[in-house]
C-alpha cells in the first residue's frame, strides 16, 4: 500500500537558497544540522523515557522536522510562536537552549518552564515562544491575540501558529481563521497535516480533506506544501511571512507531513498500516536533504559525522546537566498561581 | 455621565464611567466583545464609547466567544490591557477552554514567565424572565479555579471602582455583573475611583446573625436584615465582593461575634460557593457557632420562564428571614 497521498504540491516564490554555491551549501548544512538536532533530541528522549528518567506524555515529531526548521527560517527574533504539545522541534529550532529543553523534560528548575510544564508545555519569553498548548486548537486564539497586540502597537511582527490536522475539526480553528482574516492580523497559520488526529485518519474525520482550500474560504491566501521537503517549506514560509509583514493579513500553509512514530509514548499504533509508515519513511526529510546535498557535492561523510558528533556531545551534556539540576522544593508548590502582589 | 443631577448615577453609568476612565488613562486598554460598539453593549454599558474611542479600541467581535476571549489572553501576553465583555455567563461556557486552560494556567505552566493581565466582564444571574439559558449564576464555578480572581460588584462604588483595580492586577480578573443591578441608582461621590478587590465589606452591622451574600442577592439580604430588625433580630450583612480569593478574616470575624451564619447565594446549592463558605466556617469557627450554618440558594432547577416559578427558584426575603430565625432559635 502506498501512502494515500504523496505530498507533491509546492508553492511560493521566495528566493531562499539562492546566492553563491558556498553560501547555499552552508545554508543547507545549517538546515540539516537543525533537523538532526530535533531528531537526535527526540531519539534520546525515547531512550530516557524507556529508562524511566522522563515521564508523562511525550509526543514525538520524528518525520516532521522539515516543517519546524523550514518555517523558522522565515521568522525573525521579534516574531512569536504559538505551538502545540508536539513542540520539541519548534522550541529547539527557535533557539530555546537545548539544556533548558532537556531540563524541562526532567522537570527541573533549570527547565525552560521552570520544570512545571514538561514535554507538552515548553515556554520561553526571551524568544517569544508562547508555549506548547495541549488542548487541540487552543493555541489558535492566543496567536490571534498576540498578533492583535502587535498590530495595535504598530509592530511589524509575525506570529507563527502551529497546529495539526486534528485542530481543523475544532470550532476554535474556524473562529480564529475568520477573526484573523476579518481584522487582517499578522498570523502565519502552519497546519502540520500528518494525516492523523491521534488515531483517526483525516478522511475518517473530515468530509473535505483539502485543508488549504478550507482555509482559503475564510478569505486568506492558503496553499499546500510538501512538508517533507525543508527547502519547499522554507520557500513557502518566506513568501507568506513576507506578505504578512507587508500588511497582507493572515496566511495559511498546509504542510503535508507524516509522523514516523506513534502519537505518544503510550500509543500502540494499531490504526496505521505498517507498510504505510514504511512508505513514508522513504521520504524522510533528513535523508532527502542529505541526498540532495551529496548530489550537489555539498556534504561529505566527514562533515555529516562531525555534525552528529557535535550533537551527541551537546545532548550528553544536556542530559548530564539536567540530571544534576535541582528540583523545585515542595514548599514552592503554589508559586506562580498568582503573580507576586505589590503591597 | 448622562445623569443630569450631580452625584446621582446608575450602576450601568458607573460601569461606563469606569470604562471611559480606563480607556483614557492607558492606551493599552481596549474593549472587545459582541455588540460592544455600534449597538452600545447588550446592556448599554458601553453606549457612546465607540464614538469617543473609535473602532480600534471598542471592537465589535463575531459571535466567537472562544476566539475573542483567547485573543484577549493573547493580546494581554502581547503587552496590551484588554477588557473582554461576554454577554452572559451562560455564553462564557463557549470560552471556558480559554479561561480555564490558558488564562488561569499560563503563568504557572510557564514557570512564571507569562502573566495574563486580562479583565473579563460578564453578566450573571436571573430575575428578568429570560429563562434557562440566560439566567444562571455560575461565578461559583469560576471561583473554583486557581489562577483567577473573581469579583462581583454589588454597589455603585464597586461598579465604579473595581475595574481600575482589576486592570492593574497582573493576573486575569473576572467581573460578574448581576443583570438586575444595571438600573440600580443612587448617590455616588463625584470623585469616586478605584477600590480594593481584596476584602469583603460589612454593609450593615448587627449582633445576632451574619447574612453572607454578594452581587445580585446583596440587596435581598439587606431587605431581609431590615425585616429581621422588625422582629428584634439584629442581622449583620456581609458583601463578599471578591469570590476568589475569599476574605476569610471578615467572614470569620463576623461569625465569631454573632455566632450564627446564613449564606445567601444565587448559585445552585449543591457544590456552591455557599458550600465553600459554609465549610470554611465549620473548619475555622465551629466552636463559635450557636447553630448550624444555614444556606439560602437557588432551587436545583434550570431557571424557568414564568415569573412565579422564577421567583420561587431564587433566594427571596422570606426564605432568608426564616433561615435567620431558625439560626437564632
Amino acid at each position: 500500500m502506498s501512502p494515500r497521498r504523496r505530498p507533491a504540491v509546492t508553492a511560493g516564490t521566495g528566493t531562499a537558497g539562492t546566492g553563491t554555491a558556498g553560501t547555499q551549501a552552508a545554508h543547507h548544512a545549517d538546515l540539516l544540522r537543525q533537523m538532526l538536532l530535533v531528531r537526535r533530541f527526540e531519539e534520546r528522549c525515547v531512550e530516557l523515557y524507556s529508562a524511566g528518567e522522563i515521564h508523562g506524555f511525550v509526543h514525538l515529531y520524528i518525520g516532521e522536522e522539515a516543517v519546524a526548521v523550514g518555517v523558522n527560517q522565515a521568522l525573525t527574533p521579534d516574531d512569536a510562536i504559538v505551538s502545540t504539545y508536539r513542540e520539541h522541534g519548534h522550541a529547539l529550532v527557535r533557539g530555546i537552549p537545548l539544556d533548558a529543553v532537556m531540563a524541562e523534560m526532567y522537570g527541573r528548575t533549570t527547565g525552560c518552564s521552570g520544570g512545571r510544564g514538561g514535554s507538552m508545555h515548553l515556554f520561553d519569553a526571551k524568544t517569544r515562544f508562547y508555549g506548547g498548548n495541549a488542548i487541540v486548537g487552543g493555541g489558535l486564539p492566543l496567536a490571534v491575540g498576540v498578533a492583535l497586540a502587535d498590530k495595535m502597537r504598530g509592530e511589524s511582527r509575525v506570529t507563527a501558529c502551529f497546529f495539526g490536522d486534528g485542530a481543523v475539526a475544532e470550532g476554535e480553528f474556524h473562529e480564529c481563521l475568520n477573526l484573523s482574516a476579518l481584522w487582517q492580523l499578522p498570523v502565519l497559520f502552519c497546519c502540520e497535516n500528518n494525516m492523523y488526529a491521534m488515531g483517526t485518519a483525516l478522511d475518517r474525520a473530515q468530509a473535505q480533506t483539502d485543508l488549504a482550500m478550507r482555509a482559503a474560504s475564510y478569505g486568506m491566501p492558503a496553499w499546500a506544501v510538501d512538508g517533507m521537503d525543508v527547502l519547499a517549506v522554507e520557500q513557502a514560509a518566506r513568501h507568506a511571512a513576507g506578505a504578512i509583514r507587508g500588511g497582507g493579513g493572515p496566511h495559511f500553509l498546509e504542510l503535508r507531513t507524516y509522523r514516523f512514530r506513534a502519537h505518544s509514548m503510550y500509543d500502540p499504533d494499531r490504526y496505521r498500516d505498517k507498510a504505510e509508515v514504511a512508505q513514508w519513511r522513504q521520504h524522510d526529510p533528513i535523508d532527502a536533504l542529505t541526498a540532495r546535498m551529496r548530489e550537489a557535492g555539498e556534504l561529505t561523510d566527514e562533515a555529516l559525522a562531525a555534525i552528529d558528533a557535535g550533537l551527541a556531545a551537546a545532548l550528553a551534556g544536556a542530559v548530564e546537566s539536567a540530571r544534576a539540576a535541582p528540583l523545585e522544593p515542595v514548599a514552592n508548590l503554589t508559586r506562580f498561581v498568582y503573580s507576586p502582589r505589590q503591597s | 455621565m448622562s445623569s443630569s443631577e450631580p452625584g446621582k448615577t446608575s450602576y450601568r453609568e458607573a460601569m461606563r464611567e469606569a470604562l471611559r476612565e480606563a480607556l483614557r488613562a492607558d492606551e493599552r486598554v481596549f474593549l472587545m466583545g459582541e455588540d460592544v460598539g455600534r449597538y452600545g453593549g447588550c446592556f448599554a454599558v458601553s453606549l457612546g464609547l465607540l464614538e469617543e474611542f473609535g473602532p480600534e479600541r471598542i471592537r465589535d467581535t463575531p459571535l466567537s466567544e472562544s476566539a475573542f476571549v483567547g485573543a484577549g489572553i493573547g493580546a494581554a501576553l502581547g503587552g496590551m490591557r484588554p477588557i473582554v465583555e461576554i454577554m452572559t455567563v451562560n455564553f462564557s461556557l463557549l470560552a471556558l477552554d480559554q479561561i480555564m486552560n490558558n488564562a488561569a494556567t499560563l503563568l504557572h505552566m510557564s514557570g512564571g514567565q507569562f502573566s495574563v493581565p486580562l479583565v473579563i466582564r460578564m453578566t450573571t444571574g436571573a430575575g428578568r424572565q429570560v429563562a434557562a439559558q440566560h439566567s444562571h449564576s455560575l461565578e461559583g464555578w469560576y471561583a473554583h479555579i486557581p489562577g483567577l480572581r473573581i469579583v462581583a460588584p454589588a454597589t455603585l462604588e464597586d461598579a465604579r471602582g473595581m475595574l481600575a483595580t482589576a486592570l492593574a492586577d497582573p493576573d486575569p480578573v473576572l467581573i460578574f455583573e448581576h443583570g438586575s443591578l444595571y438600573n440600580m441608582t443612587g448617590e455616588l461621590a463625584l470623585d469616586a475611583g478605584a477600590v480594593d478587590i481584596d476584602a469583603a465589606a460589612i454593609r450593615r452591622p448587627g449582633t445576632d446573625v451574619t447574612l453572607i451574600s454578594y452581587g445580585g442577592t446583596l440587596g435581598t439580604a439587606l431587605d431581609a436584615a431590615g425585616e429581621l430588625a422588625g422582629k428584634h433580630i439584629s442581622a449583620e450583612v456581609i458583601d463578599l465582593r471578591t469570590l476568589r480569593p475569599l476574605d476569610d478574616e471578615t467572614i470569620l470575624g463576623s461569625v465569631r461575634r454573632t455566632h450564627r451564619a446564613v449564606i445567601v447565594d444565587e448559585g445552585w446549592r449543591s457544590g456552591s460557593l455557599a458550600a465553600e463558605v459554609s465549610a470554611r466556617i465549620m473548619e475555622q469557627a465551629f466552636y463559635d457557632l450557636d447553630a448550624p450554618v444555614e444556606r439560602v440558594c437557588s432551587a436545583e432547577v434550570p431557571v424557568p420562564y414564568p415569573r412565579h416559578l422564577e421567583e420561587a427558584a431564587l433566594p427571596q426575603v422570606p426564605g432568608i428571614v426564616a433561615a435567620a430565625q431558625r439560626a437564632v432559635g
